[in-house]
C-alpha cells in the first residue's frame, strides 16, 4: 500500500481531471471572445421568416410611393404630402428619401419594436433562455449580443428602404446630379454618399428605441407585450414632442431629432443635429442598457 | 486537501430556501449528492423539485441557504461551474424554425469554454447518442414531444460534463425511449459523470439510481443511498389463513405484533405484522406450521421504494402545497 509515495495524490480521483483531455474533447480552459454567439444571434434573426416579412414590407414602401407618383403623372401640388415628394419626378434618387421620411415615425419603430421587444422575452417564451443561461452565456453578454443584433436589424431596415428607393427611383424616373437644400448641386456618387449618411442617421436614431425595447423585454416573458410597449413608447414620445406646452422636455425625447436629417443635405454638411442626436441616443442606450442589466442580472428565470 | 469531504459531493446545499413572495417553494433543504452517483430527485408535481434545480443552475437565486456545485460555492462561481454542467430543465426549449442541428449549434456558441472547430462534430455525436441522426436536418417544429425531449438531452451532452441534471427526462417518451434514457444514464455514469435526475414517477428511475432524495411540499423528507432508503421503509409480513386466532398467537409468541386483520373471503383472514430486522421470514412460516396453523399464503411486503415514496408523499392527485 505504502509503496508509491504519490499514491495519496492520485487515488481519490473523484475530482474532475478534465484538463488533460481538453484538446480531444473540445473544451478549453480559457474562454473565447465569444464572437460565435453574435454570429449565431444575427444568423438566427435573419433566418426567421418574420424578419424577412418586415424587411420586404419596408422595401414595399418606396416602391408604392414611386409607382403612385409615376401613375398620377399630373405631379403633386407643391406644399402637399411629405417633403421632397415633388422632386421625385425630376430625380428618382429622392424616392428613398421620401420613403424614409414616411417610415421614420411609425413603420421603422414598429419593426424595431418587434425585434427589440423580442430579444429576451422571445427567448423566455420559447424556453431557450434557460438553456442559453445554463450554457453558460453570461447575462451581461447575452444582453450585449442581443442589443448588437437588434442594432444590426436597424441598419438592415434603413438600408433596405434607401436601396429599394434608389432602385425603383432609377427604374421609373430620370436620375442625375442632385440639387441640395443649400442650392449646390452634387454628383450622383456624392448623392449616394449623402443617402448612406442619412441611412446612418436614421439607424442611429433607432438605437435609443432599441435599448428601450431591450429593457422592456427583460420585464416580461410575453414577447408580444414587450413589442407593443416598445412601439407605444415611440408613439408617446412623438406625441409629447408635438406639444408646444412641453418645450422644455423636447430635447430629452429620443424621437426629438428623428426627422432632422435634412441638415445632411446642405453644402457644407451641418453636423450639429447629427451630433446632438448621437449624444441623445447614446444617453438612452446607457440609461436603458443599465436598467436592462440591473433588471436582468438579478432576475429569477422561471420561464 | 482540507475540503476533501466537500469535493466528494457534486451538489451540496445547506438550508436552501426559496420563497416566491410569501409562498415557500423550497423550505430549508440539505441536499448531498455524492460524485459519481445517479441521484434520483423524487417528489410529486409542485413539491419544489424544479425550483431547486433552477437554484442549483443559477437561474433563480436562493432566498437563503448555501449552495455549492462541484465543490464551488454558488452563485459566486457560477461562470466557472456551469461549463461542467449539462442540463435538461423542465422540458426542452428550442427554436421551432431551426433544425435540430442548427438548434444545438446555436446553444453551443453560447458556451465560451468550447472550441468552435469541433462544434459540428460534437453536435453530430450528441445527436447520434440520443438516436436523432435521421431527424437532424428536420425543423424542430416537426418534432414529436419525445424527439424534442431527446434533443434536449443531446444538448446536455454537447461536451463531456462532470454533472448532468435531467429534470423529468422521460416526460413524453414511450417505454422504449424511457429504456434508452436509462441506458444513456448508465453510460454516462460509466464515464464518471454524476447524474442528477428528477422525476415524479419513482418506477421510471428506480432502476437506474444509486441514491435518491424525496421532496414533499418544499421539504426534503428522505435522502440517502437506495439501500438506506429501502431499509427505512417498514417491511411487513402477510399471512393468509383460516386459523387466524392460532396464527396470531404464534406470531406473538415469536415476537411479531400483528396490527391489521382483514377478511380475504371464504373464511380466510389476512393478518399483517411489521417484520423486525432480525427476523427471518422463513423461520416465521416454520413456526406457524409447527403451531398447527393451516397457512394458505405467506408474503413479505412493503420493502419497495414505491411504498416508501407513497408513504412519504401521499397518494393520489392531492398536490400538497
Amino acid at each position: 500500500m505504502g509503496a508509491a509515495p504519490d499514491e495519496g495524490e492520485s487515488t481519490p480521483s473523484a475530482s474532475p481531471a478534465r484538463e488533460g483531455s481538453a484538446a480531444s474533447t473540445g473544451t478549453r480552459t480559457t474562454p473565447s471572445a465569444g464572437w460565435a454567439l453574435l454570429g449565431s444571434e444575427i444568423s438566427v434573426l435573419f433566418r426567421r421568416r418574420r424578419t424577412w416579412v418586415m424587411l420586404i414590407a419596408l422595401a414595399a414602401i418606396p416602391i408604392l410611393i414611386a409607382v403612385a407618383v409615376r401613375i398620377s403623372s399630373a405631379g403633386s401640388t407643391p406644399g402637399r404630402g411629405p417633403a421632397f415628394l415633388g422632386q421625385i419626378t425630376n430625380n428618382g434618387l429622392f424616392v428613398g428619401l421620401v420613403a424614409l421620411i414616411i417610415c421614420v415615425p411609425l413603420f421603422l419603430p414598429l419593426t424595431v419594436g418587434v425585434v427589440a421587444g423580442d430579444t429576451i422575452a422571445g427567448e423566455a417564451s420559447s424556453g431557450t433562455l434557460r438553456y442559453l443561461l445554463v450554457a453558460p452565456v453570461g447575462r451581461g453578454r447575452l444582453l450585449l449580443v442581443k442589443f448588437v443584433a437588434a442594432a444590426t436589424f436597424c441598419v438592415a431596415a434603413t438600408l433596405v428602404i434607401v436601396i429599394a428607393g434608389a432602385a425603383i427611383g432609377a427604374a421609373l424616373f430620370p436620375v442625375g446630379p442632385v440639387t441640395l437644400l443649400s442650392g449646390d448641386t452634387v454628383s450622383l456618387g456624392e448623392a449616394g454618399v449623402r443617402a448612406l449618411l442619412i441611412a446612418a442617421y436614421v439607424t442611429l436614431s433607432l438605437l435609443g428605441l432599441t435599448a428601450i425595447g431591450l429593457f422592456i423585454s427583460t420585464l416580461t416573458d410575453i414577447p408580444v407585450g414587450a413589442m407593443a410597449a416598445t412601439v407605444v413608447f415611440a408613439i408617446i414620445s412623438q406625441v409629447l414632442d408635438s406639444l408646444p406646452q412641453l418645450d422644455w422636455l423636447h430635447p430629452w425625447l429620443f424621437t426629438h431629432y428623428w426627422l432632422n436629417f435634412a441638415d445632411l443635405l446642405r453644402q457644407p454638411i451641418d453636423w450639429s443635429s447629427f451630433g446632438s442626436n448621437a449624444l441623445l441616443q447614446l444617453a438612452y442606450i446607457a440609461v436603458f442598457g443599465a436598467l436592462a442589466y440591473g433588471r436582468f442580472s438579478t432576475k429569477d428565470v422561471l420561464s | 486537501m482540507t475540503d476533501a469531504a466537500t469535493t466528494q459531493l457534486a451538489i451540496e446545499t445547506h438550508g436552501l430556501t426559496k420563497m416566491f413572495g410569501k409562498q415557500t417553494a423550497v423550505n430549508g433543504i440539505d441536499l448531498a449528492v455524492p460524485r459519481g452517483s445517479v441521484f434520483g430527485f423524487l417528489g410529486p408535481n409542485g413539491s419544489g423539485k424544479t425550483t431547486t434545480i433552477r437554484v442549483l443552475l443559477g437561474l433563480a437565486s436562493a432566498t437563503s441557504g448555501d449552495v455549492s456545485v462541484l465543490g464551488q460555492p454558488l452563485p459566486g462561481r457560477l461562470p466557472q461551474v456551469l461549463p461542467h454542467v449539462g442540463a435538461l430543465i423542465e422540458g426542452p426549449g428550442f427554436y421551432p424554425f431551426l433544425s435540430g442541428t442548427a438548434n444545438l449549434m446555436r446553444l453551443d456558441t453560447a458556451d465560451r469554454f468550447v472550441t468552435g472547430a469541433t462544434r459540428r462534430k460534437r453536435v453530430e455525436q450528441a445527436l447520434e447518442r440520443v438516436g436523432l441522426t435521421h431527424a437532424a436536418a428536420k425543423k424542430v417544429k416537426a418534432y414529436s414531444l419525445g424527439m424534442k425531449q431527446r434533443l434536449g438531452i443531446a444538448n446536455a451532452l454537447l461536451t463531456p460534463r462532470d454533472l448532468i441534471v435531467l429534470d423529468e427526462p422521460t416526460n413524453g417518451l414511450d417505454p422504449q425511449g424511457t429504456r434508452e434514457v436509462r441506458n444513456l444514464v448508465r453510460s454516462l455514469t460509466a464515464e464518471g459523470t454524476t447524474v442528477f435526475v428528477s422525476s415524479h414517477l419513482l418506477a421510471e428511475i428506480e432502476q437506474m439510481c444509486t441514491h435518491a432524495a424525496v421532496m414533499r411540499a418544499g421539504s426534503l423528507v428522505a435522502q440517502g443511498s437506495l439501500d438506506d432508503l429501502r431499509r427505512a421503509g417498514q417491511t411487513r409480513v402477510r399471512v393468509l389463513t383460516r386459523d387466524d386466532l392460532a396464527a396470531e398467537n404464534v406470531l406473538r409468541s415469536i415476537g411479531l405484533m400483528p396490527d391489521h386483520r382483514e377478511s380475504a373471503g371464504d373464511g380466510v383472514v389476512a393478518l399483517t405484522a411489521p417484520l423486525p430486522d432480525d427476523r427471518q421470514p422463513d423461520a416465521i412460516v416454520a413456526a406457524l406450521v409447527a403451531g398447527g396453523v393451516r397457512v394458505r399464503g405467506f408474503s413479505v411486503e412493503g420493502s419497495t421504494l414505491e411504498d416508501l415514496f407513497v408513504a412519504l408523499t401521499g397518494e393520489g392527485f392531492d398536490v400538497v402545497q
